[in-house]
């Protein structure tokens, strides 16, 4: 099997396996309690937030553990929005094509009378600082943008958004889900407010993440209860889920440089292989983008049916298609970035890791090259594209 | 659990009666690439009675296993008898579909009359408008 679904999750690595062993085994106290046996557990978590925030180039008391990518989003933005109800600023600025925990809240916070600016990312799924300057009003309260997108990839220039929101002295969060542990990252530099994380997308465990708040940006309970997290998240820590996350995090930042090297060429390859696909288009800037995203749109076919006959070469990919959203319409991140729907729906997303090997891309693009060609034979509005009765969107 | 059953993944897999009739006595298409589903069903009638079949498919994996199922059905059948066809009888020979992709087997059954309805056009033949689908004002694509 090749796993090429990584921006979905990963596989644990032993280093984040190893970590939380003990904590489970051996010291599974609560850190809450008074006892030695509790306080060693509270040692260890407060150890491993200080090595996450190192990470972030945090301070250890600006970082909240949460269940994951999900939770930190909903409580960064819904922090943000209280904030500045206290302040009679009701305006947010965001994307049309962040994450559904983003824009699910957005909405919740639309029907609660807050106002909404979804700002266009372009053909090249790109932002721009101007945009941001240009949308930020005298009420706005908060800006959200994501730092990668998690279908195409593509990275947006967050320190310059930053940089806006700090001068206009607007709030700033980042969706940082994909890129924690993928790129570098410093929230001094790069003037982030608040970051969300999420430990399973970096080869750590599923169902624990991180909420980064600058200090003085006083973070609203989404969850009630005991003290823990200083008040702002209640409910007894996930030790072992915690020391698995700063392990890898720790690990994924120490070999970042070379992961990224090999990701980068692994990515081109497959890229390179996949264009050869006549009537076939990457989706989002070719180069902005994180270095194991591959997201390519194939006319003529549905994406669902892509998918399992790959699943039956022995291939994990996914795709934004209406079948494999859920919905009728297909990815809102494709929409958003102008691809029309019958294309949309041919989508096909990669995400690798740096397990993978050259070998694994030619085997990919085999795959891929086979299947698209077999779905296109059986295809009457693929026969409707070749005779010209409709037209081609993409160029051959 | 697997999100379709044996016998969808085995249509789906191994499409039967795919491909493309030459000459075609009746030819219906259904669906639209806006929606990701296109179904297009070519007949061969001779002397009221369907001779031969086959199938084109955009879409997922149940939109194929469900042209290609329901081919099977009508398959040396009457046109009267292949007008009977419910797409509840497609979905029950494949086993069942997830409840979201019931409008595929609805896709498979239009697919057909349509074509037969095509058959009946072509050829002068009078019939009952009522046992045809209304592409017009189906909302199936509305989204």
């Amino acid at each position: 099997m090749i796993y090429a679904d990584n921006a979905a999750t990963t596989r644990m690595s032993k280093a984040a396996i190893q970590a939380m062993l003990p904590y489970m085994e051996e010291a599974y106290g609560n850190p809450s309690s008074l006892y030695a046996f509790g306080q060693q557990a509270k040692e260890a978590l407060e150890d491993a937030r200080s090595r996450i925030a190192a990470c972030l180039h945090a301070d250890p008391r600006e970082i909240t553990f949460t269940s994951g990518g999900s939770e930190a989003d909903n409580q960064a933005i819904l922090t943000a929005a209280a904030l500045g109800a206290r302040k009679g600023k009701k305006h947010i600025v965001s994307t049309a094509f962040e994450h559904h925990a983003v824009l699910h809240t957005l909405d919740k916070l639309k029907s609660q009378g807050y106002e909404v600016t979804l700002l266009d990312v372009h053909a090249d799924g790109l932002v721009t600082p101007d945009q941001v300057a240009e949308a930020i009003r005298e009420d706005t309260c908060l800006v959200t943008v994501m730092y990668a997108n998690n279908e195409i990839g593509t990275i947006q220039p967050i320190a310059e958004i930053g940089a806006v929101c700090r001068e206009k002295g607007v709030l700033f969060h980042t969706d940082a889900v994909q890129t924690v542990g993928h790129l570098p990252i410093d929230v001094e530099k790069e003037n982030i407010d608040m970051l969300s994380l999420s430990a399973h997308k970096f080869h750590g465990p599923k169902g624990i993440g991180a909420l980064y708040a600058r200090r003085g940006v006083v973070l609203e309970p989404l969850i009630r209860g005991g003290a823990q997290e200083r008040r702002k998240r209640a409910g007894t820590e996930n030790v072992p889920a915690i020391m698995g996350m700063a392990a890898a995090l720790e690990e994924a930042c120490a070999h970042m440089k070379e992961s990224n090297a090999r990701l980068l060429r692994l990515r081109e390859k497959l890229m390179d292989g996949l264009d050869k696909i006549p009537y076939s288009e990457v989706n989002g800037d070719r180069t902005h983008r994180l270095p194991g995203n591959v997201s390519f749109c194939f006319e003529g076919i549905e994406g669902e049916s892509l998918l399992l006959l790959l699943d039956d070469k022995g291939v994990c990919a996914s795709s934004g298609s209406a079948c494999t959203s859920g919905s009728l319409d297909p990815s809102h991140v494709l929409l958003a970035i102008g691809r029309p729907h019958e294309v949309a729906h041919g989508s096909l997303r990669l995400s690798l890791d740096a397990s993978l090997t050259e070998a694994d891309m030619d085997s990919i693009i085999g795959a891929v090259t086979e299947v698209v060609t077999y779905l296109r034979s059986i295809s009457p509005f693929w026969r409707d594209l070749v005779t010209g009765k409709r037209p081609h969107v993409f160029a051959e | 659990m697997a999100l379709y059953s044996e016998k969808v993944m085995d249509h789906f897999r191994h499409p039967r009666n795919v491909g493309v009739l030459e000459n075609a006595d009746g030819v219906g298409e259904v669906g639209n690439p806006v929606c990701g589903d296109i179904m297009k069903i070519y007949l061969k009638i001779d002397d009221d009675r369907i001779t031969d079949v086959k199938f084109e498919t955009f879409g997922c994996g149940s939109a194929i296993a469900s042209s290609s199922m329901a081919t099977e059905l009508i398959k040396g059948k009457t046109l009267d008898e292949a007008l009977t066809l419910t797409n509840k009888a497609v979905t029950e020979a494949l086993d069942g579909l997830p409840g979201h992709k019931i409008h595929c087997s609805v896709l498979a059954e239009e697919a057909i009359k349509k074509a037969v309805q095509d058959y009946y056009d072509k050829n002068g033949i009078p019939y009952d408008r009522s046992r045809f689908p209304d592409c017009e004002h189906c909302d199936h694509c509305a989204g």
